[in-house]
């Protein structure tokens, strides 16, 4: 039988298939953190039920943690008792817990793979929609709501409907400056924030297949923002070579056998998908978001489209986001002052990211009025940073180094951009209030993110490599 | 504009099992199209660590002016006092972005049984379903036609008939809905009480 990559990871793990309904899914690994866990586990007691499969479990603290002194109780309340709150779940539960203080510790979708923890071929969910991100192993991992969360807890199985399938080929060499946050930009801004809802996406072709994984999560990362339910790409050697000898990677026997398996997970030469979509890097510039969406997006040198282009139910959302970010139809980004710069998030935080901006600030400065918060996506990425001294690099150029967490990305704790401020970010969403109340948000890449830092407005990268 | 009085009422029937059967009500228009989960509740209330409370932050940022209760924004529906009901009607892709199930708690918890609009965010839709909260899917045109009522319009969802109906006018639709979450919604059962009952299947596949 031919068959996708999708459908050989679904098949083997559909538990059965309710008549004209969904099918019970078997779920490998859960992943869960503060904020979307209380209420599952508080259900699961009120049931009088126990955690099914303790040990598939990982947590971590992220979503509500500071990026500074970490060493310290964290101040505000709310926060620290959900923080509290998970630390006594997980002991009463006996769920293995990466929180603060601990090495492992730091965002959810950086720390499974980083541990070896995601793998090719599993299932895997979180209570977090970027769960998209482990798709890049070649995973079927998607995010979930609390009520799932205790489903999982209780059977370790969900009832899902198996969605219909696309596939994104994207074919040639990246320009020079070009980075794949750019790539899972660009096609954004063609399909829309709602062009791939109700399809898990498999990315493919030559461009795909040359990024490293890290390049590759960033692009399974955002599939969630095309409203697919997941975003996956085939392993191959990049893959296997990235998980081996991680800390939670199979190991001799156990590994050869897991390879052997890992092998077999491709989409056969005559699978057929639902939906084709070929990109082509030629037409692939450094990107730029304008509005409140994240397929609101641009190639650094374009205009903002006009009212007029639009069809009329788009209109109101479309003029009420240019009016929130302080923006004109018609326009260009570029040359756009900004207050703040953030690298980091689930997105791209990551060591080479954090290379790749060290790299390119080395022996520069941020322009004077401009804030740099770099994020590490978790404590081994910050450590990671220290050891190579990219730290030493970033202080030179005035960027603040902080603690693993989400951060600015959904501004839960301290790190919020103030009413009215532009940051230009590399994180994932770039919605009203995402950053903070009033916060106006450029989504981009870390280059891009990294030159707007040094030159204190939008600025088009490859005028500076 | 305070939390309607039905909202306590729903939270107690979740906990007992929520039932979904006719719903007649006025409905509240949201003529806007990609309302994402951030404008539903803001990440800055998501610090709850029990699912009840969160209707009063219901779309925190567009219903207030600078964050201030005192400052209700005259522009926004919800404090529109013409608009009223059990109902909210917005425009396509409602619900997309975050995971946070807070946002379809917040929709019950302001007194909303059911969202209509011409498309839904994969995981918003489920978790409004394991709510009760019913999502309604309808076609563009009947949505415009929708939102062309006026505010004391009246619609009525049968979900045993999987119909919605403009009842000034009497245009009807059909509407989707699979039948295993039919027959949870109308019965009041959810997905756990099913994958418990299946738990043996479960343990076997694990062995398998």
């Amino acid at each position: 039988m031919v068959q996708t990559l999708f459908d050989k990871i679904w098949n083997k793990h559909v538990v059965k298939t309710i008549e004209d309904g969904p099918s019970v899914l078997y779920i490998d690994k859960h992943l869960i953190h503060e904020v979307t866990s209380p209420q599952a586990f508080a259900g699961i007691e009120k049931r009088g039920l126990k955690i099914f499969r303790p040990k598939q479990i990982v947590a971590t603290a992220d979503h509500n943690v500071p990026t500074i002194n970490q060493h310290l109780p964290i101040k505000e309340d709310l926060g620290r008792i959900q923080v509290e709150t998970l630390i006594k779940n997980c002991a009463e539960n006996v769920i293995e817990l990466y929180g603060l203080g601990h090495p492992y510790q730091g965002i959810v979708h950086v720390i499974g793979p980083e541990l070896g923890i995601t793998q090719p071929g599993m299932t895997i969910v979180c209570g977090d929609s970027h769960t998209s991100t482990h798709g890049a192993f070649g995973a079927i991992a998607f995010g979930i709501g609390t009520s799932e969360v205790e489903m999982v807890f209780a059977t370790q199985c969900l009832l899902q409907t198996k969605p219909k399938q696309m596939r994104i080929n994207v074919n040639g060499a990246l320009k020079n400056g070009v980075l794949s946050k750019d790539i899972v930009l660009y096609i954004l801004s063609k399909i829309t924030a709602s062009g791939a809802t109700g399809f898990a996406v498999e990315y493919a072709g030559s461009t795909i297949r040359n990024l490293s994984m890290e390049a590759r999560m960033t692009v399974c990362n955002m599939s969630i923002e095309m409203g697919a339910r997941c975003g996956l790409i085939a392993p191959d050697e990049t893959t296997f070579q990235y998980v081996k000898g991680k800390i939670f990677a199979p190991k001799e026997e156990a590994w050869i056998t897991a390879l052997s398996d890992w092998k077999k997970l491709y989409s056969d030469e005559d699978a057929k998908f639902d939906e084709e979509i070929n990109i082509d890097t030629a037409d692939i510039t450094p990107m730029i978001t304008y509005g409140t969406n994240p397929g609101m997006g641009l190639g650094i040198n374009e205009s903002i489209p006009s009212e007029k282009s639009l069809a009329e139910q788009e209109k109101p959302a479309f003029l009420k986001a240019l009016n929130y970010m302080g923006l004109n139809e018609g326009d260009t980004v570029l040359g756009q002052k900004i207050d703040y710069v953030f690298i980091g998030s689930c997105t791209n935080s990551r060591i080479e990211d954090l290379r790749l901006v060290a790299n390119f600030v080395k022996g520069k400065q941020k322009a004077a009025e401009v804030e740099v918060w770099i994020v590490p996506g978790s404590k081994q990425v910050e450590q990671q940073a220290i050891a190579e001294g990219i730290d030493k690099i970033f202080e030179a150029a005035g960027f603040q180094l902080r603690q693993p967490g989400c951060s600015a990305c959904l501004g839960m704790n301290e790190d919020k951009i103030p009413a009215g401020k532009y940051c230009i970010s590399t994180s994932n969403r770039n919605f009203e209030g995402r950053q903070g109340a009033g916060a106006r948000t450029l989504l981009a890449s870390p280059l891009t993110a990294a030159a707007a830092a040094i030159t204190g407005v939008v600025t088009d990268i490859r005028e500076l490599v | 504009m305070a939390e309607r009085k039905i909202a306590k009422a729903n939270i107690l029937k979740i906990m007992s099992k929520n039932k979904v059967n006719i719903i007649h009500s006025r409905f509240v228009p949201l003529n806007m199209e990609n309302v994402d989960t951030d404008q539903i509740i803001p990440a800055r209330f998501l610090k709850g660590t029990t699912r009840d409370g969160f209707g009063k932050n219901l779309f925190r940022d567009w219903r207030y002016e600078n964050d201030d209760e005192k400052k209700p924004n005259s522009n926004f529906v919800l404090n529109q006092p013409q608009y009223d009901g059990n109902i909210l009607v917005a425009g396509k892709n409602f619900g997309c972005g975050s995971s946070r199930e807070h946002a379809a708690w917040a929709i019950l918890d302001y007194g909303f049984t059911a969202v209509v609009s011409s498309f839904f965010a994969d995981i918003f839709k489920n978790n409004a379903l394991n709510n009760a909260v019913l999502p309604v899917i309808v076609t563009d045109a009947f949505l415009q036609k929708i939102f062309a009522q006026c505010s004391d319009a009246t619609l009525t969802i049968n979900l045993p008939q999987q119909t919605i109906t403009i009842d000034s006018t009497n245009e009807s639709e059909p509407f989707e809905i699979s039948s295993y979450k039919k027959e949870c919604l109308l019965n009041g059962y959810d997905d756990i009480d099913y994958l418990l009952s299946i738990k043996n299947d479960i343990e076997l596949f694990e062995k398998s």
